[in-house]
């Protein structure tokens, strides 16, 4: 069972969220993903005001409208707009089909204002997905480190957090969120570069290790490559690939009533 | 198979499973592989390349002999870089040469890359061009490496015609026209650093499948990218037979 923690559904040709879902799908159905995780729409806005976050998030609804037996959608907030972040988490989660909070580059996971977002995403047991980076060449300024996602996990104890990419200088990031139980490692979005599942399967324990790909501008298949090829038992292979995104989600799914 | 793009040696900022020669011969071996081209990661940061091209052909000879094929870092930027190229050619017996400009601080418009495609193409030597080793976003701090710009190729190509040219680690640049381009030329190029779903597929809009080879940039990068690759992209019967082995062949094998 391969679950696919990150994907957009910007990036591929197609005039309509319709036509990238089918064409992101034609790519899963060939590497065996049975499901896939969507959020933000299109053209990628690192400052999106309200209303292009309300358009994002509706261009998802569209997308999961016909393949909702193959997709869980992730809502796109931003804590620069608190007041309408916490309403579109209503209308998506809360009220909606989506499962899951995404946060970006807008402001950083340290920052205050991302609290009542995880207070109201753990209220309902959606899944707290937050970008992180750790670039030799400069992050944008709201663009969070791993350390960020760190101390947001340390105000809120118990809720889980996934600290997207893990930094993507991936040896830096597993160090930061090791110290935290409830902080999980999404291993997409960079270079498949040999060692990452290791060492964070190592560190972290293959339970708070997560597959994801960040498709379609990464592969599934570079980022696969990373749990396929890793020297890590098949126990700790199926553990990432799906079984810990399942794990983590069965709460909301089944909340909402969703089967899978 | 034939993964034209293997390293030997020790990386100076990480380990990577599987990164001395003996465990990466088998590695490769159980994922069948019948041929690996190796460069030697001493050569991307060794002064002395003489010694480094030395220990690499020495690997090869002794961990996989017959099935690692050296191929030694020459830096043209560097005094007596044409007795390296000798030594690779006439007393290490390579069928390659391997290249890292941005490593070694020189452009490729300048007279020496040219001069060193000349060189390498009377000897009938293979040259690869590797324009990446890693996303500069992840470099080490201490040792960021300038990007290289590939847009004075189609100039030093012409001033070396009939050389034997591989470009490794491609990413997003050449690309359009520019990579029709060179393709059209003769120039081959792996899959190693190539993204994005379906990737392999949308290179082959733009240039033959003729002109491209299975590499695998290991132990650098997991080996299942470069064969997933295939898979994402349906990539089947003849196309498949040339990128994982017969275009590397001929190349090989041409005069």
């Amino acid at each position: 069972m391969i679950w696919d923690l990150h994907n957009h559904i910007n990036g591929l040709p197609g005039a309509t969220p319709d036509v990238h879902m089918e064409n992101l799908i034609r790519f899963a159905d060939r590497m065996g993903i049975e499901r896939i995780c969507v959020f933000m729409g299109y053209p990628f806005i690192n400052e999106p005001t309200p209303e292009q976050l309300r358009a994002q998030n509706d261009q998802v609804l569209q997308a999961l409208a016909h393949w909702s037996h193959r997709a869980f959608g992730f809502v796109y907030l931003s804590p620069q707009h608190l007041e309408f972040s916490l309403k579109e988490f209503d209308r998506c989660v809360r009220n909606g089909p989506m499962v899951g909070v995404k946060l970006w580059v807008a402001r950083r996971a340290s920052a205050p204002e991302l609290d009542p977002i995880v207070e109201a995403a753990a209220s309902m047991n959606a899944v707290i997905f937050q970008h992180t980076w750790h670039k030799t060449t400069g992050n944008l300024p709201g663009e969070s480190e791993p350390a960020d996602v760190a101390a947001l996990a340390a105000r809120h104890p118990g809720v889980p957090i996934i600290c997207g990419h893990t930094g993507g200088e991936w040896e830096t990031g597993i160090r930061a969120i090791r110290h935290l139980p409830d902080v999980y490692a999404d291993v997409a979005g960079g270079d498949p570069t040999n060692g990452f599942v290791e060492m964070a399967v190592r560190e972290l324990g293959a339970r708070r290790v997560m597959y994801g790909s960040d498709s379609p501008g990464r592969g599934y298949a570079s980022q696969l490559a990373k749990v396929m090829g890793a020297d890590i038992s098949e126990a700790d292979r199926k553990l990432i690939l799906g079984e810990n995104l399942k794990r983590m989600m069965m709460p909301i799914l089944q909340r909402k009533g969703i089967r899978v | 198979m034939i993964d034209v793009n293997v390293s030997l040696g020790p990386w100076p900022f990480r380990r990577f499973p599987g990164d001395t020669p003996s465990d990466l011969v088998a590695r490769l071996k159980r994922r069948g592989v019948t041929e690996a081209w190796a460069g030697g990661f001493e050569g991307v940061f060794h002064r002395d390349t003489s010694a480094a091209n030395a220990r690499l052909a020495r690997a090869c000879e002794t961990a996989g002999a017959g099935f690692l094929l050296p191929f030694g870092s020459v830096n043209p930027a560097a005094p007596g870089w044409r007795e390296d190229l000798r030594r690779c050619h006439e007393v290490h017996h390579m069928r390659g040469i391997r290249l890292h400009p941005n490593y070694h601080g020189y452009k490729l418009s300048g007279a020496a890359f040219p001069d060193l495609l000349r060189a390498a193409r009377d000897r009938k030597l293979i040259v690869q061009l590797a324009l990446n080793m890693e996303d500069e976003r992840s470099h080490h701090p201490l040792m960021r490496i300038p990007p290289l710009d590939p847009e004075p190729l189609p100039k030093a190509l012409a001033e070396a015609p009939g050389v034997k040219l591989v470009v490794l680690n491609r990413m997003r640049a050449p690309a359009g026209e520019a990579l029709a381009a060179l393709a059209r030329a003769g120039v081959h190029f792996d899959l190693a650093m190539i993204e994005g779903a379906g990737c392999v597929g949308d290179l082959m809009s733009v240039i033959t499948p003729r002109r491209l080879l299975f590499g695998s940039h290991s132990p650098f990068q997991y080996f299942e990218a470069a064969v997933l690759k295939l898979k994402e992209s349906a990539i089947t019967g003849e196309d498949e037979a040339a990128i994982l082995s017969g275009n590397a062949r001929r190349l090989l094998q041409s005069e």
